[in-house]
């Protein structure tokens, strides 16, 4: 019984497969986004989660509503592009930035960023902050991209969740903040209204790091816990695209449990920071 | 034959891992994963740290796309969850599932997916009722569901709610989960 009962869940599970797979071929022929390189695990689970709030049992059933309303495809769109962050997440690569990277960028006239998978711009308005306190954020533009259009929006807006300032707070004094944190937003309503300032040399704009090329030659790259939802052909293209887009001894920043280490780009970079995974172009 | 040992504790599973993976005979080498609760704040390789001091085996923080190798323990990183694909990790920052990341289900319904039958699922102690759905999904797919004795547990929260979640293969108190892995890995490798 017990032996039966596990290779109907192994044929549900094989089904399952093929739906994800067909579900992805469909999104892309339908509306060009492509999918079918992300990892398998965490794809899966979010496109389950979208079947479960469509009210749907399965992935075709899914497939079937997605190809024929482009609303669905809008939610699941925005499933699978935002990153759940928080401002200054990992406060120790926040203060590693204020020592390593900033020095590099004082000798710089002019500095160009690019924050790649910006999400719902938490990062973005960290990183303007630190800029601003350290005095080199008049010379820098920030290019803040993400493939949804609509989590772009929210990026511009600038309002976060009042009930995060608290953990906000935390995270800005142990990254080295040299303000009080409530100086740069106005409580209203539930959210934070953070200064129209922060986002004065910020152009956000759409970026598919999956399908479009490199727009520009920057002196720093920040894509943290974003490539960790693609599989390892398409980190390693992506690798490329970042090498290819960053100026001789720029530097690229990726997220706390990412390395460059095993990329077909690991030799042209030295690490800069190791731990906090800050790691400077130099061939 | 199986090929992967999931672990998953809260509250008290510091101590509880540490002995289990103490107790652990050498010749069981299937590789270890442990998702243990830890606040998002604290230290990126305390867990780790401490339980080399206990455990001879290598001891690692997961990063993504780590393959998977035998003889290895492996740990969640806090603040991402930890999912297992075939021969490697891989890691999100989705939401909380049931205020935990890294959440216990979330490692081990993945890993079930992926290994099939192949999986081990241990369930230590608690206070909340994270790894009793990662449980059952590992026990539906063939794998066998362990539970630590909620009597002996620290908390009993989790494993009680593991226990009423799915028909576990065996409850035991903590310090008889090593001897059950022996018997478990290293009786079906004869067979």
């Amino acid at each position: 019984m017990a032996a039966k009962a596990d290779e109907q869940a192994a044929e549900r599970d094989d089904v399952d497969e093929i739906e994800l797979g067909l579900l992805l071929e469909g999104v892309y022929r339908r509306y060009g986004f492509d999918f079918r390189e992300y990892a398998p695990a965490s794809l899966r689970r979010r496109v389950w989660r979208r079947a479960h709030a469509e009210g749907v049992s399965t992935i075709s059933a899914l497939q079937d509503r997605l190809l024929h309303d482009p609303a669905c495809m809008e939610r699941l769109l925005l499933d699978l592009s935002i990153n759940v962050t928080a401002m200054f997440r990992d406060p120790t690569f926040y203060v590693a930035v204020r020592e390593k990277v900033v020095p590099l960028l004082r000798t710089y006239p002019f500095t160009r960023i690019w924050v790649a998978g910006c999400s719902t711009g938490e990062e973005v308005y960290s990183l303007a902050i630190l800029l601003l306190e350290e005095g080199v954020y008049e010379r820098a533009r920030i290019y803040a991209t993400d493939i949804n259009e609509s989590v772009l929006d929210r990026a511009r807006a600038g309002v976060f969740p009042l009930d995060k300032m608290r953990e906000y707070t935390q995270n800005y004094i142990k990254a080295g903040g040299q303000r009080a944190f409530s100086e740069y937003y106005l409580a209203k309503y539930d959210g934070a209204q953070f200064q129209r300032s922060l986002v004065e040399n910020v152009v956000f704009a759409q970026h598919n790091l999956v399908s479009d090329r490199s727009f520009n030659e920057f002196n720093v790259i920040v894509c943290r816990n974003v490539m960790i939802y693609f599989d390892r052909a398409l980190q390693d293209r992506v690798h490329r695209l970042f090498y290819d887009s960053l100026a001789m001894f720029g530097v690229l920043a990726l997220g706390a449990k990412e390395s460059i280490r095993f990329s077909p780009f690991e030799d042209r970079y030295e690490d800069l920071d190791a731990n906090e995974r800050l790691y400077k172009k130099v061939s | 034959m199986y090929e992967l040992i999931c672990v998953g504790a809260s509250w008290g599973g510091l101590d509880a891992v540490g002995r289990l993976l103490a107790d652990l005979p050498i010749q069981v080498d299937q590789p270890v994963v442990v998702a243990q609760h830890r606040h998002s704040t604290s230290a990126p390789t305390g867990l780790a740290d401490l339980l080399r001091l206990r455990v001879k085996r290598p001891v690692q923080d997961v990063e993504d796309k780590m393959p998977i190798e035998r003889g290895h323990v492996y740990i969640a990183p806090p603040d991402y969850h930890l999912l297992v694909e075939r021969g490697s990790f891989a890691l999100s920052v989705d939401e909380r599932v049931q205020y935990a990341r890294p959440s216990i289900d979330v490692l081990f319904e993945s890993a079930s997916y992926a290994y099939g039958r192949g999986v081990i699922g241990i369930i230590l102690t608690g206070a909340n009722e994270d790894g009793a759905a990662g449980l059952a999904a590992v026990k539906r797919r063939g794998g066998v569901a362990l539970v630590q004795d909620p009597h002996g547990a620290e908390r009993r929260t989790m494993p009680d709610a593991a226990i009423a979640a799915t028909a576990a293969d065996a409850v035991l108190p903590l310090e008889e989960i090593g001897r059950f892995l022996y018997g478990l890995c290293l009786e079906r490798e004869v067979s």
